[in-house]
């Protein structure tokens, strides 16, 4: 029960601590770099459209950029969505956020989230495998890229083990039988909150940057998105 | 010697002593909030190679464009990047890129980068990658470690006005063989004209029935227009090297020369770079928004259709497709004119795949067609485009720029194709409605 109570208490805090203010300072050292005022005549105005634009619309690649044969593009979806799907739709992490913050929402079946884990789980290797085999990957891939995979995977690992043996059933809010494996989970999920603001993780935010920078700058000139 | 042309000179002289140190500080010089965000934003998915021709062409991961970015990124993470200070503390900081590593880069960077734009429309994450190419070629140039055939085709514009040292001699020539073959008097020096012509040095060496073809365009138009005995040079060899001091030196004269004239419109050319350069850098560059606007030649045709003021009688009645120039298009933005001109022109118009946004670059675009070297490289990415081309089924090939134009026509020659390449503008002139001529207006 120790591990557990360290893991809800100072590290969930101190993870907390570091995913918060971490992104904040990942965010704001590059926000304070600033830009110099574009001189050019705009041919668009509308920049905060074209940011949205970019934002919503890079979601779906163009069929331009599509080539038999790679399905590295689907396998993203896959993980992105069964993550999401676990993340936000599994009942004992919906009590979680109740507790730490008050909001709650109804969760999904639990049927729904336990295929999410095994595609999640699937797609996540093969993301790993295409990484490691596809050469252009595996030449841009460091140790950032195998550290982040790790420490996402690992968290669905540690929480596929907790799944049947943590609570009571149909009493999520009693104490768990088995304290360790969530004790685990816990600690799993401290760490991609560590590492989030350090590594490419961040793109869960920079993404949003990023994209609306360039969507802007081609509205600005009426260029396609 | 002013301010602009001795710091261009410093550029230039730079290929003599190459200096990594000056490189990586550049490359962090460059890096502004926008750089920042997306230099930090790519989680390696790779999908950018899939957009690049030179990757398509080779299979050579090398030629993924954001890998182009390497000795940038380096930088970056060393001395920009948030936690930087903490990673140097840690000794985890990656180390400088040497002088070996950038002249290696330099074939990445250069010799197989049109600056197209493709990845940054195939980015998943949004990353400018070409914008960031652009940047990075800042470093290289500065510090000596760009081609040498761009060094030398800088210092050929900085001393000669043109990249390739074509002069007023030779266009004043042109421009009288043109007034011979049209009947039309070219206005030269006109103060006061509405619109400034300017033209790149292929055109007027290469294909400079365009004075002919704008003579008669303008003339049934009523448009008021004149072309500058100096500072008629559109093209912009620091935009290609990726020297804004080489840049700004170039577009200096041009604004120079539309402020003498004091007229209201420069007109950009047929090319692709020379766009960028004077409608999106240029007002940067000089630290200044001009007194006239840019227009390019493809929109003001389009406007004077839409005006009615320019009318054609007949078309084309081959099959056409047509060449987006990517600098005009997918980084211009100027998306539709052409294509609305070419349907007015050509019965049996069929768009390339990708609808101008996504058609690969030339090959040529970038400076990549002033660097010798990157022929084979070339000539290779091609390979992409030859089959968008055929895939329409078209006899001929149009387009607005003198460069792709160029590189098209040399690209075809290479694989023995049969394909002519045409100006649009010329094109247009061809099919042009005879009627009485009207007066010149403003």
């Amino acid at each position: 029960m120790e591990l557990l109570a360290f893991a809800r208490g100072p590290a969930l805090w101190f993870s907390l601590t570091v995913l918060v203010v971490g992104s904040i300072w990942r965010i704001a050292a590059s926000w304070r770099l600033g830009n110099k005022p574009d001189m050019s005549e705009p041919r668009g105005t509308d920049l905060l459209a074209g940011a949205m634009r970019s934002i919503l619309g890079r979601m779906i690649p163009r069929k331009a950029f599509w080539r038999d044969g790679k399905y590295g593009t689907l396998n993203a979806y896959i993980y992105h969505l069964g993550l999401v799907v676990i993340v936000f739709g599994y009942l004992p992490h919906i009590y979680f956020v109740k507790q730490l913050i008050g909001l709650a929402w109804p969760p999904l079946p639990e049927t729904v989230v336990y295929v999410a884990v095994g595609l999640t789980f699937i797609s996540m290797f093969i993301a790993l495998l295409e990484r490691l085999t596809d050469p252009v990957r595996r030449l841009l891939s460091g140790f950032d890229d195998y550290f982040s995979w790790f420490v996402v995977m690992l968290p669905l690992v540690t929480g596929m083990i907790a799944i049947h043996q943590t609570y009571p059933p149909g009493s999520a809010p009693l104490p768990p039988i088995y304290p360790l494996p969530l004790a685990l989970h816990l600690l799993s999920v401290e760490l991609l909150f560590v590492w989030l603001p350090f590594g490419k993780l961040a793109h869960a935010f920079l993404v949003l940057a990023s994209r609306a920078i360039t969507g802007a700058a081609l509205a600005r000139k009426g260029a396609a998105q | 010697m002013n301010t602009l042309a001795e710091r261009a000179q410093t550029v230039i002289d730079s290929i003599k002593s190459p200096d990594a140190r000056r490189a990586n500080q550049e490359f962090v010089a460059a890096v502004s909030r926008d750089t920042a965000f997306q230099l930090d934003a790519c989680v390696h998915c790779g999908q950018c190679a899939e957009a690049c021709h030179f990757y398509l062409a080779t299979n050579d991961p090398r030629y993924t464009p954001i890998y182009k970015l390497q000795p940038m990124l380096k930088a970056y993470r060393r001395e920009r990047a948030p936690f930087s200070f903490l990673t140097k503390a840690l000794g985890l900081a990656p180390p400088e890129a040497t002088a070996q590593e950038l002249t290696d880069w330099s074939e990445l960077l250069y010799d197989s980068c049109n600056l197209c734009g493709r990845c940054t429309l195939a980015c998943p994450m949004g990353i400018d990658i070409a914008g960031l190419v652009r940047r990075a070629r800042e470093g290289m140039s500065a510090a000596g470690f760009a081609p040498p055939d761009l060094y030398k085709a800088a210092q050929r514009a900085l001393d000669s006005g043109s990249p390739i040292g074509v002069g007023w001699v030779a266009l004043k020539r042109q421009i009288e063989i043109q007034e011979q073959e049209t009947g039309i008097k070219i206005p030269v020096d006109v103060v006061g004209a509405d619109y400034l012509v300017i033209l790149s040095s292929m055109e007027i060496i290469g294909f400079s029935e365009i004075i002919g073809a704008l003579a008669r365009i303008f003339k049934q138009a009523g448009v008021s227009w004149t072309i500058p005995s100096t500072g008629f040079e559109a093209t912009n060899i620091g935009v290609q090297i990726g020297s804004r001091d080489i840049a700004a030196a170039l577009v200096a004269r041009v604004v120079e020369a539309a402020e003498r004239l004091k007229v209201k419109y420069v007109i950009s050319p047929e090319c692709g770079h020379a766009y960028s350069a004077l409608r999106w850098e240029g007002p940067n560059l000089l630290g200044r928004p001009y007194p006239f606007k840019v227009v390019q030649i493809m929109e003001l045709l389009d406007q004077l259709v839409r005006e009615g003021r320019l009318r054609t009688r007949g078309k084309d009645a081959r099959r056409l497709t047509f060449h987006d120039p990517c600098q005009l298009v997918r980084r211009g933005g100027l998306t539709g004119a052409s294509h609305r001109l070419m349907n007015g022109v050509n019965e049996h118009y069929v768009e390339l795949s990708g609808d101008g946004a996504t058609s690969f670059c030339c090959g040529g675009g970038g400076g990549v067609s002033a660097i010798h070297r990157a022929e084979p490289i070339r000539f290779a990415a091609f390979d992409c485009k030859k089959r968008e081309i055929e895939a329409t089924g078209a006899e001929a090939l149009v387009t607005s720029c003198s460069n792709c134009r160029n590189v098209l026509e040399e690209a075809i020659e290479q694989y023995a194709m049969d394909m002519p390449v045409l100006g649009l503008t010329e094109l247009v002139a061809q099919y042009l409605d005879p009627v009485p001529e009207r007066p010149p207006t403003g």
